[in-house]
This record gives C-alpha cells, structure tokens and sequence, in this order.
C-alpha cells in the first residue's frame, strides 16, 4: 500500500467519526494554541525589550562616579567629585574601543515656561555636542548646540519631542526663548522621538543644554565634576575591551593606587539587556512547559481513542489481514490515521493560537511576535505525539489474529 | 495427481490451550483439483473452519504438508502467506465482513490497495466490472446498511472476485440469508464454477453441500469421506 494511499484512506476514517474525532483533537488543538500564543507573548515581550535597548543605544557604557567615605561613613553612590569633563575627553583619545563620550549633568524639577504654557520635563540634563553621536539620535529640527555653546556656557537648549509639543502646541520651538529658572534660554533644535525606554519612562520628555550651562548656570556650582559620562563603544563585541581599558585610564587619571578602590563605576548597556531578555526567556520557557503539559494530556486522549478504535474494528482489521495486508500495512494504517489526527490538530491549533496571539496583541495592547521557528517546532511536535501515541494501539492492531478478528464479536 | 491445485498430506492442527493440547485436525489428507466445486461439511466443532482456514492460507498447520498450485504452504512466512491470501484466493464469510459506512464500491476495491500497485482510475474499473458479475451495477454506491442480506453477500463476492482469484473459499454464505438470497447467492456460485474458478463452500447445510461436485465429510477432525 503506497504511503499516499495510507494518508488518504487515514483521512477518510477520520472523517466517519466526526464528532470524535473533533473531540479527540481538542487537546491537541488547545495544546498547540496554547503552546504558540504563549511564546509569541513571550517573544513579542523579549523583542519589545530588545528594541527598546537598542533605541538606548546597545554599544552603550555608563561610567558612574563611586560612592565617597570618609572615616568609615559613605556618603552614597556620586558622592565623589573626581570624575570630570576632562575624563571624558581622554577616554576619546587614548581609548581605541570608544566611538564617543559625552558628559552628563542632571538637574529636575525645574519649571520650563513658554508663553502662557509651562512644563516640568522628566529630565534636564546637560551634555557635550557629541551627545547625538552617542545617544544615536537624530536633529528633527533646528541643530544641536556648538562646541561654541559649550565652551562659553550659553544659554541654549534642544528639546525633546514631549516638551517640545507640550509647550509650544504645535508652533515652530526653534530659534524661540523659553524660560528655565527665570533665565531666558534659545532653542535651537528638537531632537527625533524616540519612544518610551526599558523603564518604560518617555525618552522624549528632556530638555538638553551645554553641560557647562546647566552645572555652573542652572546649579551654580562652581564644580566641574558630573553626574556620568555616556560612552559608546566602536562595536558590541568591543564592549568588554573599551570597559578594561577605560578602567586602567581613570585609575591612572584619578592616580589611585593598586589596592585603592576604584572611584567610578561602569555599567554597560548590554549587561542589563541579558539581563532583561534573560527574565522574558525564562518566562517563555515557562509558559511553553506548562503549554506542552496539554499537549500530552491530549497524545494520551490520542493513544485512548485510537484503543477504542482498534477494538472496534477488530473485524476490519481481521478482514483486511484476509484479504492480503500485511502486518506492517495494518500497522501503518492505524499509526498514520494518529498521526493524521494529531498534525491535523496541530495545523488547527497553529491558526488558533496565531489568531489569539494578535487578538491579544490588538486588544491587550500585548506585543506578540509569532516566529517561524516555533510554528514549525509544534507542527513537528504534533505529529510526534501522534507517532508517540499512535504506536501502541496500531501495534496492538497489527500483532491481532485474523482467524479470531474476523470472528471478533 | 498434477491437476490437483490444493494436494494436503497427512496434515495435524493442535492449538495448545493452557494445560491442554486441543488435536483438531488428525492426519487430514485432501485434494482438490482445479475448477471443481467442493463441499467441506461437518457439524461444528469437527475442525472443518481450522481446516478451510489452513487451506485459505489464514492459519498453518502444525505438522503435514500443504501444496498450493505446487508451492509448499507450511513453511512460508508470513508476508508470503497474505500474498498468496490476497492473489489466489478470494474469501466469502457467513457475516458479510462489509466495511460500514463504505460504500459498495470501495468495499470491493479494498483487496487491490494491497500488493498492488493499481491507478484509481483503474481499481474503479476493476470494482465496477465485478459487481456487474454479481448484477449490483446499479448499486456501486450504496452503503451495505442500505443493501440486502443478498445483496450484501453479493458485493462480498464481487470483493473476492476482484483480484482474480483461483480459488473462492466461502465459509457458510447462506448461513445469514433468507432462501430467496440463497438462490440467488448459490446460482453466482455455480456461474463462477462454470467460468473455470476452484469453489470450496464450507457449511453444515447439506443443501448447500448438493450443490457441488463432491463434499469432503469431516468429524472429529477425521476426513470422513472424499479425501479426493
């Protein structure tokens, strides 16, 4: 009996037993659902997050100034002045690795007016020019302050899109004056939107000025240390090298002896990333278990129903043995109308669990990513577990009497 | 005897049954030529189904010989023996055995999807032919719920025809017929005779046992008369 026979008379049998067979794949078919909606929620999440990090800036590294003590007391992480503008700048030019750094001065809570509109920005932060570079992000209109600005400590600033629509409502910010503390500053640029960050806090909510304006100008602080330098790193792989190497700079710089502990601290981009896509993966692992759990509650209903069947049909089988099937033609017959059953199942609760998957993602605002990969994993999973659970009862069927089947009762 | 298609020698069947050895068939010698219509008859219980399920190639013998068409039967394989059940032999059972819910049609195609390699097209062809034989042309799609006792019996002999065989073995074909279908079923019987084919009817009925050439007594698993 040639195989395309055997799956064409498989088909057939099914189908003289609908209702059964409609029930007999049930737990397949939830289990399959089940099992590609959870991983496309799953993936949808570990790729929201990737994405979101990469929108960050995936070569990123952050050198944070360290925690001072003095006497056995500390005063908490940044308390140390050491690190500076002038670290930053020699990170560029010793630090192959290093693509670019800026520095960056944070201030909040300070009011921004514009007219009769006024906004408090999520961040105030200020940098050098090579901000853009390193951020990744685009000029959307206007252009960035000048190596000029920095130098002199001018009173200009770039928005982000939030403040930018928040207080102008639509009019044109550039080249306009708007008041930070009491002190007129220009716009001279709005920067691209970038979206919401791994946090989940809006990226766009800032407000970006020379480092030099916001330390000495909006702090008054008659410092030059900051809050942290943002570094990229040339490529990812390099990320490992361009934090060994900016380590032995600052400690030299910073003239730190061998057993002194270091005053900063760098935290890469990429560190949290695995970190993140770790936690959903684990969870995508997780939920596939637990989906794979009714996957094999319905093989056994599979392996059940295929035992009833093969009783059933004792007379068939006897008489198909009479009329010359082999041994192995009968158990192909009742292993291929499992396998039939359960990829037939499958292929139904691939399209279910998919359709839930976006109607998750359209109503739950959930991301989902269905990936090829796992469609085709429980495809081949399905008719495994028909293999798997076909086996004993079309073995049961083979090794029958056909003397005693055909008298079967 | 070289016109002899079955040639049996000297043949024994014991199923051992727990504890017991149950001797069904002792020292059963038998022949039948080609093309002769016999009769094997016995009451039940005499080893007359364990000798036509020996002679249909659905059991072996325990010691003796079987010679099918010059083949020695007792000692093949498995595969082999559903070879020659599916090639020489078309059977015919007191139940009918039709497939439910399978029309008539493809009730009869069904001993050509094995060992054969046969287009569709052609397997329609071939069922279509036989159940002309047996006069149930216009009943090719029917289920057997929606056919006769006859007319059920008739497809299964269209089924037994359909790849040709030597040899129709039928085990009681009037047993579960009214005597209308019997006739009906008897006179398909002596047609296929008449055209050449090796009948070998098993019953219990001796009715059915007159209508062949000579019957093969058995009792208590001894041939009692028409060894041949």
């Amino acid at each position: 009996m040639n195989p395309f026979a055997t799956i064409l008379l498989a088909v057939r049998q099914l189908g003289r037993n609908k209702i059964r067979t409609f029930l007999t794949m049930l737990g397949i078919v939830i289990g399959i659902a089940s099992v590609i909606a959870m991983v496309a929620m799953g993936q949808g999440a570990s790729s929201m997050v990737e994405k979101q990090i990469s929108s960050m800036g995936r070569n990123l590294l952050m050198v944070l100034p360290g925690a001072a003590s003095s006497g056995g007391f500390s005063f908490g992480a940044g308390s140390t002045t050491t690190l500076t503008p002038d670290d930053g700048v020699a990170i560029t030019k010793e630090v192959s690795a290093v693509a670019g750094v800026t520095p960056v001065v944070r201030t909040r809570g300070q009011q921004l007016i514009y007219g009769n509109q006024n906004w408090v920005p999520g961040s105030l932060m200020g940098c050098s020019t090579s901000f853009t570079d390193v951020r990744d992000w685009e000029i959307e209109a206007g252009a960035f302050f000048t190596e000029q600005d920095v130098f002199a400590a001018t009173k200009t600033c770039v928005l982000g899109k939030t403040v930018a629509d928040n207080l102008f409502q639509g009019e044109d910010p550039v080249d306009k004056i708007i008041r930070v503390k009491n002190m007129p500053f220009k716009v001279v640029g709005v920067l691209s939107a970038k979206g919401t960050n791994a946090m989940g806090s809006d990226q766009d909510d800032l407000l970006v000025a020379p480092w030099t304006t916001v330390k000495h100008v909006l702090q008054g602080s008659a410092f030059n240390n900051v809050d942290q330098l943002l570094v990229t790193a040339v490529t990812a792989p390099r990320i490992a090298e361009a934090t060994q190497d900016i380590t032995t700079l600052l400690r030299q710089r910073h003239r730190l002896r061998d057993k002194e502990e270091s005053d900063f601290r760098i935290l890469t981009m990429s560190e949290m990333a695995s970190t993140m896509t770790q936690t959903s993966r684990v969870m995508t692992v997780l939920l596939a278990f637990i989906a794979s759990i009714s996957l094999l509650v319905g093989g056994i209903g599979i392996m059940n129903i295929m035992l009833v069947s093969v009783v059933e049909r004792t007379r068939e089988i006897g008489l198909r043995m009479a009329v010359g099937a082999r041994r192995q033609d009968i158990l192909l017959q009742f292993l291929m109308e499992a396998v039939v059953l359960a990829s037939f199942a499958g292929a139904i609760g691939m399209a279910l669990g998919a359709g839930s998957a976006v109607v998750i993602s359209r109503v739950l605002h959930w991301p989902t990513l269905i990936s090829p990969g796992s469609i085709g994993i429980s495809f081949v999973f399905s008719c495994a577990v028909g293999v798997f659970f076909g086996f004993y009862p079309a073995m049961r069927a083979s090794r029958l009497d056909p003397i005693e089947a055909l008298r079967y009762e | 005897m070289t016109d002899a298609v079955i040639q049996i020698d000297k043949l024994n069947k014991i199923y051992h049954m727990g504890e017991m050895d149950l001797h069904i068939l002792k020292n059963v010698s038998v022949a039948v030529k080609r093309g002769e219509m016999v009769a094997i008859m016995g009451a039940s219980g005499s080893g007359k189904t364990t000798l036509m399920n020996i002679i249909g190639c659905m059991d072996r013998p325990t010691d003796g010989s079987y010679t099918l068409d010059g083949e020695e039967i007792s000692t093949v394989k498995p595969d082999r023996l559903a070879f020659i059940r599916n090639k020489k032999f078309g059977f015919v059972f007191q139940s009918f055995n039709l497939l439910a819910r399978t029309t008539a049609q493809e009730n009869v195609e069904l001993p050509l999807l094995y060992w054969n390699r046969i287009p569709s097209k052609e397997r329609e062809h071939r069922a279509l032919d036989s159940l002309t034989r047996v006069g149930l042309a216009d009943r090719v799609n029917h289920h057997p719920s929606q056919l006769s006792g006859g007319q059920q019996q008739r497809v299964a002999i269209a089924r037994a025809l359909v790849n040709q065989p030597q040899i129709l073995l039928a085990d009681e074909p009037t047993g579960n017929l009214d005597s209308k279908s019997e006739k009906e079923v008897m006179g398909i019987f002596h047609d296929l005779h008449k055209a050449g084919l090796t009948v070998i009817l098993v019953t219990h009925n001796q009715e059915i046992a007159d209508h062949a050439e000579r019957t093969i007594r058995i009792r208590d698993g001894i041939i009692q008369e028409g060894t041949g």
